[in-house]
């Protein structure tokens, strides 16, 4: 198992490093940064003096290198825009981001493993049906549509909730949360259903029909003619097994609200990362667009570790490390 | 005698289609006694399997018991639903699949399998259970069986998953076991030992054993009495001694001189010409009919007589010298 873990962390690492190297191009594609840091006024001089000072006059795997090594202690340079360190700027977001991603995250996986669950055991149902067909609307409809519409009938119509930023925050230090309040809990039901709908409805139809797979298997059968009750052949034999392949779906799904987070934040103006990320772009501030990008891929990279090692634990026919045979 | 641990009626299964009503088990009759191994024989599709379904209340559906009863011990239960059916499972008819690696589920300890089985139907404690599953581990013939019952599936052979199975099917002490091809699945040499062991637990615990197959080795290794079953009918069942030496109905006749048999050295294998008929296309009359050596007029338009006791269904049986 231990080796198992050691090649994924490698291969983790190799990861990060390719995406760090697309991080890193990005400053260079959009032309040289001596022009925009220095005035009309400059002599060839002072270009020569600030490229050395910059350490641009280095080849270019040695920057590489200085890129990722600044990186990996959390130097990701000053922003363009704000002027301000972009460590700083991203620490300062993230709290609203992860909050909106974790809660998100949490509905989409305990309602989408329940309404799955629901509409395979009770395939025939008027109510499975229902869902069903609901829930075509979640994979189809965009996500800032749904985001519109929410405010629009919420906070327009009914007038129960706000329609944008995350409320009262309390300030934790290194931690503004958005939990300890009510107006900030209730900033949080509409963006997170909005970021959490897609992947609820991917969740619960890929639960549905990998156990409608798994409930036709020979044990499936067998768990019945031991005269099992049906809860125990539900949850105990047929989820268990119908969560092999989910967990692989779900760690990239959690990752994809982390990325996805820039539509809704921007759709409920979020204070968050991809908030941050767009009006990034907007002013090409590339130190904060490249921070952003390893931020990102960490948390990706991180999430499926986490899934593949997961894995240990469901499944037994994978611990290959345990003696065999008879 | 005894009143049978299992006592089918008449029993029909029927399976609605949009061409019409199948039949995949037709008007068949047999009882099982305690202790006794009745081996059901015939082709795929000749619905042995089906009838076996139905015993436990397990067809699945749209296939359902159309006619008929079935008794165990005394009590109807083809007409059991839910609940009151599935107490029935485990506690009073044990199952034995026939492919050993796919019937014990992959993720969890084979011991924790035996101690839910027993936990459903018997008033015990946990840690009573876990000790009645080394036992029956032990019983069955696995080795180590107080560390193996910690022990996945994929840990173990073919051959040891059914002696696991089986282990399950019996934990709960069922009165009837249905053996649904036990051995198909495993290797010759795996095959004997497998039906040795059923055929040894039962007689010691006096089960009634439904052994479903097509293999005849196995039914005359193992059975006391055999049905054999031709598109859904039964067509004959006897003592298996008699229907292996004497068969009476062209088809059983059919049936064993295609068996291949050393004492009968290098010659040709007998053929039965043709093939059993699909569901949707069962002849009027004997079933048998169109492929019979023996076919006359009368077995065209009536069917063939029932079943009950032991004889053949045909109106022209083969008559042997020496009486059976």
């Amino acid at each position: 198992m231990l080796a198992y873990i050691i090649r994924r962390v490698a291969q983790s690492a190799l990861v990060l490093l390719i995406v760090g190297l697309v991080a890193f191009a990005m400053f260079r594609f959009v032309g040289d940064p001596i022009d925009n840091m220095l005035g009309q006024e400059r002599t060839a001089d002072d270009i020569e003096r600030l490229r050395e000072q910059l350490g641009l006059d280095q080849p270019f795997v040695v920057q590489y290198y200085r890129f990722l090594e600044n990186a990996v202690q959390g130097n990701f340079g000053v922003s363009y825009r704000q002027g301000r360190p972009v460590i700083d700027i991203l620490m300062e977001r993230a709290p609203a981001t992860l909050e909106l991603a974790a809660v998100s995250g949490i509905l989409a996986v305990l309602f989408g493993i329940a309404l799955g669950v629901f509409t395979a055991i009770r395939r025939k149902g008027i109510a499975a049906n229902i869902i069903m067909s609901v829930s075509l609307i979640g994979v189809s409809l965009p996500t800032f549509l749904i985001g519109i519409l929410l405010i629009y009938l919420f906070s327009v119509e009914l007038g129960w909730l706000p329609s944008f930023g995350r409320g009262e925050v309390v300030d934790l230090g290194a931690w503004t949360t958005g939990f300890l309040t009510a107006s900030g809990l209730k900033a949080l039901i509409l963006p997170s259903i909005t970021l959490g709908l897609y992947q609820m409805t991917l969740i619960m139809r890929l639960v549905r029909s990998e156990m409608l797979e798994v409930l036709r298997q020979d044990y499936i059968r067998f768990a019945r003619a031991r005269g099992l009750r049906n809860r125990a052949v539900h949850f105990r034999h047929a989820l268990k097994n119908t969560m092999v392949p989910v967990i692989t779906v779900i760690g990239l799904q959690v990752g994809a609200i982390i990325a996805f987070a820039i539509i809704t934040e921007t759709v409920f103006q979020w204070p968050g990362v991809g908030l941050l990320f767009i009006n990034a772009i907007q002013f090409v501030d590339i130190p904060v667009m490249a921070a952003y990008l390893m931020l990102i891929s960490v948390m990706f990279v991180g999430i499926n570790l986490i899934v593949d090692i997961l894995y240990f634990f469901i499944d037994p026919r994978l611990r290959v490390d345990r003696k065999g045979g008879h | 005698m005894a009143e049978p641990v299992l006592s089918i009626r008449n029993l029909s299964v029927e399976i609605p289609t949009r061409h019409g009503i199948l039949k995949p088990v037709d008007g068949v009759t047999y009882d099982i006694a305690a202790g006794e191994i009745l081996g059901i024989v015939g082709e795929s599709g000749a619905g042995k399997s089906m009838a076996g379904n139905a015993v436990i209340g397990l067809l699945s559906p749209p296939a359902h018991v159309s006619a008929g009863e079935i008794w165990l011990n005394g009590e109807r239960i083809d007409n059991l639903k839910g609940d009151a059916m599935r107490r029935l499972r485990g506690k009073e008819i044990g199952m034995v699949f026939q492919d050993p690696l796919t019937s014990l589920n992959p993720l969890l300890r084979i011991g924790d399998q035996l101690v839910e089985t027993m936990l459903t139907h018997l008033p015990i404690s946990k840690s009573e259970a876990e000790k009645r599953a080394v036992a029956a581990l032990e019983e069955v013939g696995i080795p180590g069986a107080a560390k193996r019952v910690n022990s996945y599936p994929h840990e173990f052979s073919g051959g040891m998953r059914q002696r696991v199975v089986i282990a399950l099917a019996l934990c709960a002490e069922p009165s009837l076991v249905i053996a649904d091809e036990p051995t198909t699945a495993l290797d010759v040499s795996v095959q004997a030992q497998i039906i040795a062991l059923l055929k040894r637990l039962c007689r010691e615990r006096g089960t009634a054993v439904m052994l479903i197959t097509h293999d005849m080795g196995v039914i005359a290794e193992a059975a006391d009495r055999v049905a054999v079953m031709y598109a859904g009918r039964l067509a004959e069942l006897g003592p298996v001694r008699d229907v292996i030496t004497a068969p009476e109905h062209p088809y059983t006749h059919g049936l064993m001189a295609s068996t291949p048999l050393a004492s009968r050295g290098k010659s040709r294998l007998h053929q039965i010409p043709g093939a059993m008929p699909r569901l949707d296309a069962v002849p009027d009359g004997c079933a048998f009919n169109p492929r019979c050596p023996r076919v006359a007029d009368r077995c065209r338009q009536a069917p063939a007589p029932t079943v009950d006791g032991n004889a053949a269904a045909c109106w022209f049986p083969l008559q042997h010298e020496e009486a059976s």
